[in-house]
């Protein structure tokens, strides 16, 4: 090394690369018009490859680039290491974080809290494109199948229902938890003996105006005092977002089966899995005990 | 190649936005769309560095980002207490910034990626992982983003680094300013 051998192919060379493409791999000094500080110390870059006379051996002390510790790979390693040590301590870690960030939240006047991960927010998700908005004027509830009467209820009919208040906590299957969220609405068993279930039903089918959300419960699952046809969250009116203006809330089970945007409840045989579920979910999804999940029981 | 890497990750973040965050959702929903979308775009991440391995001025660049000197550590002191001088500030071809962040995103990339792989196939792992996972790629994806806002605003803030990486070359004036320790 050292010599020019002319094969162009130790970094010890000047000029190796052609100086094309976007990388910066490539990239390579250009003569200036206007010399350096230290020009003449500086290899011609008019003559590629040519060693320099006054640096022959090694180690180069000009050439610190090439020695040195291999740092970067232990960064590297590091960062590797760490973000393994993250996935082992977890479950500690976030609940660490979300007690902190709940007390912190609460002392935000911007809101940027909600954003964090485990900041205690809803997060939107739908599997629509989009969805259409429905108003008291043209939302319709409908109760069909295996029932006696079959009816459609519009959103003052069920505002005229006898309304229930339950306050749990939210769990989504994908991690987030939002603590103590208080939804209002008919009981989904009110509806069911209103309509008069027969004796051949077993299973609820749910279907959503956003044309391609669907949920099942089974009939004990739905006769459960936990479970509600909610018109409102947080105490105010379900918005869009939230899948208003009516959506179900399954309070014991992750949020999945709690369906946003409800337009059909019909009444079935058998269970016949819901959207998520077709997709890998559990269908009895109970918080805790579902989804290979261990998280505190909402209900 | 950093074309192809920063399309790729900037796919990755733009349609994390539109997963993580409520209001972009809103806007465009297609959810398993976008989620595939984020899926390939991650698994397609380290192809452009891997391909790059091929390259022999490539791997020796790989050497150069791994190889810490003396005047690395100068560099970071500097950096630490924020003095700007040239003269405290000696960096060959990269300086001490730009290799740690390149090991650093390297490295944080293939844990998003370890991740998100545990998320995506859940069936292959106990399925308690996918909470784990999500945690770190929900923390690491808020660190890259601050991060990864650095990256572009530095080279937002140096024209003749963003020529450098468009043409292939810079002056020697600004080598020579920059890199003194750069010997080509």
């Amino acid at each position: 090394m050292g010599k020019d051998d002319g094969t162009l192919t130790g970094t010890r060379h000047r000029w190796l690369f052609g100086g094309r493409g976007c990388s910066n791999q490539c990239v390579k000094p250009e003569p200036s018009e206007e010399p350096g500080p230290d020009r003449d110390a500086r290899p011609d870059p008019e003559r590629p490859g040519e060693p320099d006379p006054e640096r022959p051996g090694e180690p180069d002390p000009e050439r610190p680039e090439e020695r040195g510790a291999p740092i970067g790979r232990r960064v590297l390693l590091g960062t590797l290491g760490l973000g393994a040590l993250g996935v082992l301590a977890a479950s500690p870690l976030q609940r660490a974080l979300e007690s902190f960030l709940a007390g912190a939240s609460e002392k935000d006047p911007t809101g940027l809290t909600g954003l964090l991960p485990n900041g205690g927010g809803f997060r939107y998700y739908s599997v629509a494109s989009s969805v259409p908005h429905k108003t008291a004027a043209d939302y319709r509830l409908t109760v069909d199948g295996l029932v006696d009467r079959p009816r459609s209820y519009t959103l003052a009919d069920l505002r005229a229902l006898p309304q229930t208040r339950l306050v749990h906590d939210v769990q989504c299957v994908t991690g987030w938890r939002v603590p103590g969220t208080p939804f209002e609405g008919v009981r989904l068993s009110h509806l069911l003996d209103a309509a008069g279930v027969r004796s051949s039903a077993g299973a609820i089918r749910f279907k959503c105006f956003d044309g391609t959300y669907t949920e099942s419960l089974t009939l004990k699952q739905a006769r459960r005092s936990d479970v509600l046809v909610a018109l409102r969250m947080q105490d105010k009116p379900l918005g869009h977002d939230h899948g208003g203006p009516v959506r179900l809330y399954v309070a014991p089970m992750y949020f999945y089966k709690s369906a946003k945007w409800l337009s059909g409840i019909t009444v079935t045989e058998d269970v016949r899995p819901g959207y998520w579920e077709e997709r890998g979910y559990d269908v009895d999804a109970w918080v805790g005990r579902s989804n290979g999940r261990d998280d505190e029981p909402t209900s | 190649m950093h074309r192809t890497t920063a399309a790729l990750m900037g796919t990755c973040v733009v349609t994390a936005a539109f997963l993580y965050i409520p209001e972009f959702a809103a806007l465009v929903g297609r959810r398993e769309l976008v989620v595939r979308i984020h899926e390939w775009a991650g698994l397609l991440l380290p192809v452009p560095v891997l391909a790059g391995l091929a390259s022999r001025a490539f791997r020796a660049d790989l050497g150069f980002l791994n190889r810490f000197g003396p005047h690395d550590r100068v560099w970071l002191r500097a950096a630490l207490r924020r003095d700007k001088r040239r003269r405290s500030r000696p960096a060959g071809k990269f300086n001490a910034g730009q290799k740690v962040y390149a090991a650093w995103i390297a490295g944080a990339t293939l844990v998003m990626l370890g991740t998100g792989l545990l998320m995506w196939f859940t069936h292959l792992t106990p399925l308690i992982w996918r909470t784990s996972a999500t945690f770190v790629h929900d923390w690491l994806a808020l660190t890259i983003g601050i991060v990864l806002a650095g990256h572009i605003g530095m080279a937002l803030g140096d024209p003749e680094a963003r020529r450098g990486l468009r043409t292939g070359s810079v002056s020697r004036l600004w080598a020579d300013r920059e890199h003194p320790l750069w010997r080509p």
